[in-house]
């Protein structure tokens, strides 16, 4: 008989050594390979693009031809995939796992909508073709428009804003050009302590004074301290509802009453709309401009920091002052866009252009799709589905973490807990890096700021029961492991494709682009 | 409904963990006025895929898109072949359903990507630093003024009748409000650029120069003599590029002595998309980083000390600094950063100076043929890909019209000035490498036959 | 020479006409890691609680108050290069800027060394 023994054994000896894994010579670990960068591996010579030869013209270029070496390293194609897919692994993502990042309503992104946003005519129109040629197009932002006044209840709507802040800049536009109109000139912008960064920013960058308004222990805003300074200075109060507690704040009406009787406006922070639309319109409350994050509520991705679109619904008294261009159905059924040269008759009080086109038109695509896809029944659910994880997750895990306002009822999306009861030198951090190892994402950490040690977990509805229950299981697990003092927790992670970098080494001595240490 | 996961039964069993008796339990914070009874009046229930694909589609083929015709446009977005890999990478998961980095250890992919970017736009743009991203360029045109006024802690900054009227536009929005003084005057029809007039206004309260480079009209001068006079009156100069593809062939701004560098990047990567999302270059000397807007990425090591990468200096951003932030941007364009940097280097240098050649030749041959038509002057002495022809009538109606039949011929200055009619013969027209020499023979001839 | 401090967590060497200026030990200590530190042009004057620089951890900006009024007459040029000497040295060469004096009857109200120690420890 032929005695073939090449590649024996077949069944391996069970694992007793797997913690002293010996290091590679590549630094690779399997499937988890190390990638330099394109300045390290391309050159100036290389490209994965071919052209066809530029006909022979003559040089008009002014005498400015650019002769220097750019610097620009270029790779072949398969390079290019190569590198990219190497990179993108080294990425936690929804389509990984839970992400429960509170505030930023990590869901699914349906890959109908991207399929959709790609359709060449909308993915291949110019904004600035002839109106007669993208009457679709117009059509997206119409309806989207429609559908956006009708779930929150306002009278008209912004298409036009970027992302959030952005969207928080055009209320505030409104709100002062509207001021301005009634010759009412006031120069402070209220804003609660637990607010979003942006809020404060947002009013500060229009040239308004901020000051903070206190929260009560139960982490809404204090009414009567709000009330005591409302006054004829006071412009705008921003209210973020639900807020980043993740908390319903009860007295929303009151608080529009009396900012209104006091000559201001309502500006509403709607990051968190995801918790309510479809079961409460934000008209209803009084409020006179919100902003809706696409990227947040209407699922279209967060691509690794954007982009994202900011549409703000605007109140009967703020919409004749919202920016240009919009787009106006008109009695023939077609669509006008309306720019400076023909807003005198049709809105002669805009505040103006706030970005050079029309809006996230990409992002509108999606996020109709996403509207049409869910419909009322759906959109509906999604609020309620948001809202019943994240009580889920509170109730699965107060009693092993400190939950500061679990006490006072159910809370909206978000479930809020802090560091407090953790082993003395145990921290926040510690619990976000520990679950890097178990496979998720860390929660929101140390936001908002009225909260010790927050840590705000935002579920989404887009998580199964299963993924819950495992998420609620690791959470335990070091939460109970920074109560017991654990402290190989403070090595965390062991097992992410870094270890805690040095924030510190890289703000004292920035490195924010690679030279070749060739030359220096 | 497809995406949501829970059952009926988990929905029942999650209630009584809790100890909720219904969902409506949960909601007990929200003013009973406040409920609404019912689902959104008018909204349909939830469809199927299908059905919105179906009825999404409709909405698309009610657009001329500009594959389907002879295409002229630009005045700041341009149609750029897209190589096939780039849109296959940015729908790679783990980077189009990532979040912004803020936890490192688990998000290098982006950080990596970042930092390749801001060495790419850095490199591209002439300037020792670039950030992670703006919106796009008309928002970062104006941080930059922004920018200028913190360094400079001066209020008035010159416009160039060369600039972007949109960008224009947002930055008297915004001056309206902050009360910075902005000096501006819509283009004549010249093909000299208003670089002399700018050098004789600067005075010693301008913060800044904003000049676009190549201009609104397609037109490219040396910025080296503006940079100097600016920066000997104390002054910055901004340089703004819409067609970043130039810089493969034009001198950079920042070797032209600019202080800070904005730009539209949309034209590398990024497809036209009917305005959004852009992409908004920022670019700066060394000295001014920390009065930089937005995010930036830099290199450091992890505690074993390996190479990474982390976001950085973010004692400037919003969510530290709050109210003294230098910007009050979150959400940024990073997935069209991605999307730039990955075309950027499907390109490298050899690849960008072969498209930039493609098109600066193409346009040659485009603006000769062209200004052979009766009715026709072509404006400019210097042009990269861009640039404007006089008509004999006003250009919006010969755009209108040129559109009925299916050419799209430019963009006319009527529709980008519609205050200032003494140029509305005036039409902008960009020729890429997308533009075929029988496209430019179909838009001689329309424009014969209209002008005649 | 006397050294005097502030609830704002500042210590002040009076020398003459001239105050050096910086943040203590306590508040570096609460701070973590200093990454950055802007510091006043010299010749700036200030009335007593003027923001007067700003420090800089990775995560947080804090501002400095000038403590005293006066003006600027020089600043620490080696926190420029080297935040890091606040966390290693804050009440000696971590120094942040040199005022020339004003007005010498604010420093009436400041606390000397054991004061100091004695509120930080009440914090
Ligand atoms: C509560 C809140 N407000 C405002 C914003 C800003 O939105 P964007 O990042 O889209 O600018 C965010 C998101 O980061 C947020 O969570």
């Amino acid at each position: 008989m032929t005695m073939l023994k090449e590649g024996r054994p077949t069944a391996p000896a069970p694992v007793e050594d797997a913690h002293m894994a010996p290091a590679t010579a590549t630094g690779n670990r399997a499937l988890m390979l190390e990638e330099k960068l394109i300045f390290e591996i391309g050159s100036t010579e290389t490209t994965g693009v071919d052209f066809a030869q530029a006909p022979l013209t003559g040089s008009r270029l002014g005498n400015l031809a650019r002769t220097d070496v750019i610097g620009l390293p270029g790779l072949s194609e398969q390079e290019t995939v190569r590198h990219y897919t190497r990179l993108s692994r080294q990425n936690y993502a929804i389509d990984l796992g839970l992400f429960p990042l509170g505030s930023c309503t990590m869901k699914h992104n349906p890959r109908l909508n991207e399929k959709v946003a790609r359709m060449p005519g909308f993915a291949d129109i110019h904004p600035l073709q002839p109106q007669s040629t993208v009457q679709g197009a117009l059509g997206v932002i119409n309806e989207l428009a429609f559908w956006l006044i009708e779930l929150t209840g306002m009278h008209g709507v912004a298409m036009t804003p970027k992302a959030g802040a952005h969207g928080e800049l055009c209320g505030l536009l409104c709100i002062r050009a509207a001021l301005e109109a009634r010759g009412d000139a006031r120069s402070v912008v209220l804003v609660p302590e637990s607010a979003h960064g942006t809020n404060p920013a947002t009013a500060a960058f229009c040239g308004y004074k901020v000051e903070d308004i206190p929260a009560t222990p139960e982490g809404r805003v204090d009414l009567e301290a709000l009330k005591a300074r409302l006054g004829p200075d006071v412009a705008a109060v921003m209210i973020t509802n639900p807020n980043t507690c993740g908390l319903f704040e009860r007295d929303m009406k009151t608080i529009s009453d009396a900012v209104h009787a006091a000559g201001a406006f309502v500006y509403c922070d709607g990051a968190n709309f995801n918790a309510i639309v479809g079961r409460v319109r934000p008209g209803d409350l009084g409020v006179d401009a919100m902003h809706i994050n696409l990227h947040k509520t209407f699922s279209t991705p967060h691509g690794g920091g954007g982009p994202g679109s900011g549409p703000v619904v605007l109140s009967e008294a703020l919409a004749p002052f919202g920016p240009l261009p919009y787009t106006a159905r008109m009695a023939d059924g077609t669509i006008h866009l309306i720019e400076e040269e023909n807003v005198g008759e049709e809105m002669p009080r805009s505040f103006g252009r706030m970005s050079a086109f029309h809006g996230q038109m990409g992002m509108f695509t999606r996020a109709l799709a996403y509207i049409l896809s869910h419909g009322a029944d759906g959109l509906r659910q999604v609020a309620e589905d948001a809202v019943l994880n994240a009580n889920y997750i509170l109730r699965s895990l107060d009693d092993v973490l400190d939950a500061p306002f679990g006490q006072s009822g159910p809370c909206m999306h978000e479930a809020l807990f802090s560091d407090k009861g953790l082993a003395e030198g145990f921290t926040t951090l510690d619990i976000a890096k520990g679950l890097i190892d178990e496979g998720f994402h860390p929660m929101t950490m140390y936001f908002p700021l009225v909260v010790h040690g927050a840590m705000l977990v935002e579920p989404t509805e887009t998580e199964s029961k299963a993924a819950l229950d495992q998420f609620i299981l690791a959470l335990r697990s070091l939460a109970e492991r920074a109560k017991a003092g654990d402290d190989a927790l403070k090595g965390a992670p062991y097992h992410a494709p870094r270890r805690r970098l040095d924030e510190t080494l890289a703000a004292r001595k920035p490195v924010l682009t690679w030279t070749d240490p060739g030359m220096v | 409904m497809r995406y949501l996961p829970l059952t009926d039964t988990d929905r029942r069993d999650m209630l009584s963990f809790i100890g909720a008796s219904s969902i409506d339990d949960l909601f007990v914070d929200v003013p009973a006025q406040a409920r609404l009874p019912g689902t959104i009046p008018g909204l349909p229930d939830h469809a199927s895929e299908m059905a919105v694909e179906r009825h999404m589609a409709r909405l698309a083929k009610r657009n001329l898109s500009a594959g389907e015709a002879p295409f002229f446009l630009g005045a700041g977005a341009y149609r750029h072949h897209i190589p096939a890999s780039v849109d296959h990478l940015i729908q790679r998961g783990e980077f189009l359903t990532a979040y912004t980095p803020y936890q490192p250890e688990i998000a290098q992919g982006t950080l990596q990507v970042l930092f390749e970017f801001q060495t790419q736009v850095a490199r591209l743009l002439g300037c020792d630093v670039a950030n992670a991203s703006m919106y796009d360029g008309s928002t970062a045109c104006w941080e930059a003024i922004v920018m200028a006024r913190r360094v400079t802690k001066r209020g008035k900054a010159l416009l160039s009748s060369g600039l972007h009227p949109h960008y224009v536009s947002v930055a008297q929005t915004m001056a309206k409000f902050t009360g910075d003084a902005l000096a501006y005057r819509a283009p004549t029809l010249d093909a000299a650029t208003d670089i002399d007039a700018l050098i004789g206004a600067i005075d010693k309260d301008t913060s800044c120069v904003v000049v676009q480079y190549p201009d609104i009209l397609g037109r490219v001068a040396d910025l080296t003599p503006l940079a100097e006079a600016a920066q000997a009156a104390g002054a910055l100069l901004v340089a703004v590029v819409t067609e970043p593809v130039a810089l493969g062939a034009i001198r950079a701004p920042g070797s032209m002595g600019a202080d800070i560098v904005v730009g539209e990047g949309q034209s590398i990567g990024v497809g036209l998309q009917f305005g959004g999302p852009y992409l908004g270059l920022f670019a700066c000397k060394q000295k001014y980083v920390r009065q930089m807007p937005g995010r930036l990425c830099g290199e450091t090591v992890d505690a074993s000390g390996k190479r990474g990468f982390v976001l950085t200096l973010s004692t400037r951003e919003q969510h530290i600094r709050r109210e003294k932030a230098t910007s009050n941007i979150c959400t940024n364009s990073g997935l069209c950063a991605l999307a730039f940097s990955v075309h950027m280097t499907l390109l490298g240098e050899k690849g960008l100076r072969d498209l930039a050649g493609l098109n600066h030749a193409l346009a040659c041959q485009a603006a000769d043929r062209l200004a052979q038509v009766p009715g026709v002057t072509l404006l400019n002495d210097s042009f990269f890909n861009e640039f404007t022809l006089i008509l004999s009538k006003d250009a919006r109606d010969v755009v209108r019209t040129l559109a009925d039949k299916g050419v799209l011929a430019g963009v006319s200055l009527g529709r980008l000035f519609p205050a200032a009619p003494e140029i509305g013969n005036g039409l902008v027209v960009a020729v890429t490498e997308t533009v075929t020499p029988e496209d430019i023979e179909t838009l001689a001839k329309a424009l014969e036959e209209e002008l005649a | 020479m006397s050294r005097y401090f502030t609830d704002e967590h500042e210590w002040i060497d009076v020398e003459g006409e001239i105050a050096t200026v910086g943040i203590t030990d306590y508040a570096q200590e609460q701070l973590g890691d200093i990454v950055f530190v802007e510091l006043p042009a010299e010749g700036a004057s200030f009335e007593k609680g003027d923001d007067a620089a700003v420090v800089e951890s990775v995560k947080a900006a804090s501002d400095v108050y000038a403590p005293i009024s006066g003006e600027v007459v020089e600043s620490n040029s080696a926190l420029e290069d080297e935040p890091a000497l606040v966390n290693s040295d804050a009440e000696e060469d971590g120094w942040f800027f040199k005022l020339r004096i004003a007005d010498a009857s604010e420093l009436e109200g400041l606390m000397n060394e054991a004061a100091y120690k004695k509120f930080v420890a009440s914090l």
